[in-house]
């Protein structure tokens, strides 16, 4: 495999006297989508949050593309291509696709809005991630469906030429079909040479579209693990007991400090 | 579909992922021109999705138009025609300000007193010769200039630049002392909106107070000031004719179709250049016989309009009485620009993303806070015109200028056009489409000689009506969604 495009080596963070994060190692790769899963409380929303920048670590390394970077805030992470798609999704109700897509960073010229340029490039990103299912990019995103909200939300972190896209939980609330959607897409991402970390419970989109699975057990990473290397049953057992056979943090003693 | 995302498309799909559920419609629908019928069709389903815009409005307008011209014989006469758009006028620039601020889905209660304290700093202005000291006494001319160099902080604080801007203007007008000149006093009157906006905006915005309890405070405060500054039971006259002709002059015979020309020309300008460019780059629209169709029932319709304005409508044949009213073009100036700035800048684009998911603007790196007060900016200053144009018709400022209904008229017009209470929703015409609603309701009511009683229960129930259609249309569209 080609190199990590984002690595984090030894992460903690601690809320007060609530140590969340644990040594956290994690890779990146380009084209590989790095599922993260753990029990409610296993701090993923947290290390998601630290990668975006939105909660500073305590100590640790980050390293962007073998670059050992600081990350102060959001704007630090969108600006080396880091994009976060939220699990409420930050859309606005009354404006239509392509306004969404490059809200806040809008394109002009001469100091107007350059409607036509932006519809074309949100076509072309749709286009290129084979979204096929809204009719119009100009359809306001109050009269679209769950998963093609997602779908725009995902779209929308893709069109700023982001390296590492983070997607906390994005199929929770979706019915069947628009999951599939969604996990299309997910897929499609990495296909692009995108590294996606995808946040999830559901065991089955994990196994679906995962390439590795890191497991969160108490703020530890109990195991980063292939995902043709094991099965349902040994993935559970890391979220659930942070072990499994060999695999896993050694002995229960050591997980407790 | 063009050959660009045709290929586009076959190079990063895999055979697997081809076959998403459903009906696949790709963006090949996208991007050819539509026909008429479609494009009819598609508005139709919008309306029925319930995006009714200003449609309602219009109807209303239209029904109005033929009940009172059947029940009264002066109602469609050429004097009262005019007079109606004068009349209709300071109501509606003030409902274009508050446009603004019912997009973020807030409420600015205090622009109809706010008005009224502008009103009154323009007529101390003038009757005292720029002496506003001497006008207002020492102790309220000094709170006035704090009150000025607050605004600026404020402004400042919050990188409102323009803001801060007209506040230093207002206090530099106030403290130099500049003799009596109309355009100056209208400046004035004009940079103490902004100011008295900056003012405003800050508390909702930055303090954090709910704009309904803010500007229901100032409300109060502006209605105290306009009484200090005026003194009861006392009117400051304006004898001006710059002043009095921004409301009851008119242009001449050429100006008149000078406006109808640069109007009509630069609409269709602005909207044929648009809609080519869209063409040429393969991106829907509209069908070009719609689009031409559209430029030519609103040139018609214009022309018509300033051919009967043109003529002499005076009442006595001692005078002539001709022209477009001056009002006519301020309106559509404000009326412009405001739209302009709404829908072709990103600022406008930032004013509807906060009013439509607040939480999104700010991911996505809106400074919130900053568009919140702006548009407190705005709508003060859009109030401060009104102003002028109201106290120009009646020559005069009194104690009460800007109190009574002017505000819930002005809320009502923006609101009964077609802008949602709701915020995210509404464009600057419905304030001029609702206020020519409001206008006629009360100058045909007047007509037929009906008591004030009955003139506020209708206008009352007419603007009840307008709020329940919003409400009802936001179900349908929220339904419309699942």
């Amino acid at each position: 495999m080609s190199e990590p495009i984002l690595e984090l080596r030894g992460i903690n963070k601690s809320f007060g006297p609530v140590h969340v994060l644990h040594d956290i190692d994690l890779t990146v790769n380009p084209g590989e989508v790095t599922a993260l899963v753990g029990d409610n409380g296993a701090g993923k929303s947290t290390l998601v949050k630290c990668i975006a920048g939105i909660h500073p670590t305590d100590s640790g390394e980050v390293l962007f593309e073998g670059q050992p970077v600081h990350i102060k805030g959001p704007r630090d992470a969108a600006a080396l291509g880091i994009e976060v798609v939220y699990q409420d999704l930050a859309l606005a109700d009354n404006l239509d696709i392509v306004q969404n897509m490059f809200l806040g960073r809008e394109r002009t010229k001469a100091g107007l809005l350059d409607e036509t340029d932006m519809e074309q490039a949100a076509r072309k990103t749709l286009a290129s991630l084979s979204v096929r299912t809204v009719k119009s990019v100009r359809t306001q995103v109050s009269s679209l469906s769950g998963g093609q909200r997602q779908t725009v939300a995902i779209a929308k972190a893709v069109l700023w030429n982001s390296k590492v896209v983070l997607l906390d939980e994005p199929t929770a609330a979706l019915g069947v079909a628009q999951t599939r959607q969604v996990l299309d897409l997910v897929r499609r991402l990495a296909e692009q040479g995108l590294g996606v970390v995808l946040i999830s419970h559901n065991m089955n989109d994990v196994f679906e579209v995962a390439d590795r699975i890191a497991c969160l057990y108490l703020g530890r990473m109990a195991a980063v693990v292939g995902s043709k290397d094991v099965t349902h049953g040994q993935v559970v057992e890391l979220i659930t007991a942070g072990r499994s056979g060999d695999l896993g943090i050694a002995r229960p003693e050591a997980a407790t400090i | 579909m063009s050959s660009e995302e045709a290929s586009m498309t076959n190079t990063t799909e895999t055979p697997a992922q081809d076959t998403p559920q459903g009906a696949i419609s790709d963006f090949g629908i996208d991007t050819t021109s539509q026909s008429t019928g479609e494009a009819v069709r598609d508005y139709w389903a919008r309306v029925r999705g319930g995006e009714l815009g200003s449609l309602p409005a219009l109807l209303g307008l239209v029904v109005l138009l033929i009940v009172f011209s059947s029940l009264s014989d002066t109602f469609f006469t050429l004097g009262n025609l005019a007079n109606l758009l004068q009349q209709g006028a300071s109501i509606t620039i003030i409902a274009m300000g508050l446009v603004f601020v019912l997009l973020l889905g807030e409420i600015d209660l205090s622009a109809g007193t706010a008005s009224g304290v502008t009103a009154s700093v323009m007529a101390l202005h003038l009757i005292h010769n720029g002496n506003l000291l001497g006008g207002m006494g020492d102790t309220v001319f000094y709170v006035f200039c704090g009150l000025l160099v607050l605004a600026i902080v404020l402004a400042v604080l919050m990188k409102i630049w323009a803001g801060a801007a007209l506040s230093a203007v207002a206090l530099v007008i106030a403290a130099i002392g500049i003799p009596a000149n109309a355009w100056l006093e209208m400046l004035l009157a004009v940079c103490v909106g902004a100011a008295i906006g900056c003012v405003t905006g800050f508390l909702v915005a930055k303090v954090g107070i709910p704009s309904f309890v803010v500007t229901l405070a100032l409300f109060l405060v502006w209605g105290g000031v306009v009484l200090q500054l005026i003194g009861q039971g006392g009117t400051l006259g304006l004898r001006d004719d710059t002043i009095f002709n921004v409301a009851n002059g008119n242009l001449d015979f050429l100006g008149s179709w000078a406006l109808f020309v640069i109007a009509i020309g630069g609409y269709a300008a602005v909207v044929l250049t648009r809609h080519f460019s869209r063409l040429r780059k393969g991106l829907v629209a509209q069908p070009t016989t719609l689009v031409l169709a559209k430029i030519g029932a609103l040139a018609v319709l214009a022309a018509v309009i300033t051919y009967a304005l043109s003529l002499n409508r005076a009442q006595s044949n001692l005078v002539v009485i001709q022209g477009v009213p001056y009002v006519v073009p301020l309106v559509l100036v404000l009326l412009v620009i405001g739209t302009f700035v709404l829908d072709r800048t990103s600022y406008g684009r930032h004013i509807y993303a906060v009013g439509g998911n607040k939480e999104a603007a700010r991911r996505a790196g809106i400074n919130v806070e900053r568009i919140r007060m702006s548009v407190f900016v705005i709508a003060s200053s859009a109030a401060a015109i009104g102003a002028i144009v109201y106290s120009s018709k009646v020559g005069s400022v009194d104690p009460n200028a800007g109190g009574g209904n002017t505000l819930l008229l002005s809320v009502g017009a923006a609101v009964i056009g077609g802008t949602s209470l709701f915020g995210g929703k509404g464009r600057l015409r419905d304030a001029v489409i609702g206020g020519a609603v409001l206008a006629i309701i009360q100058n045909g009511m007047g007509l037929l000689r009906q008591p004030a009683a009955v003139v506020f229960i209708v206008t009352g129930l007419v603007l009840l009506l307008a709020a329940s259609v919003d409400a009802l249309s936001r179900r349908r569209a929220a339904n419309a969604a699942r």
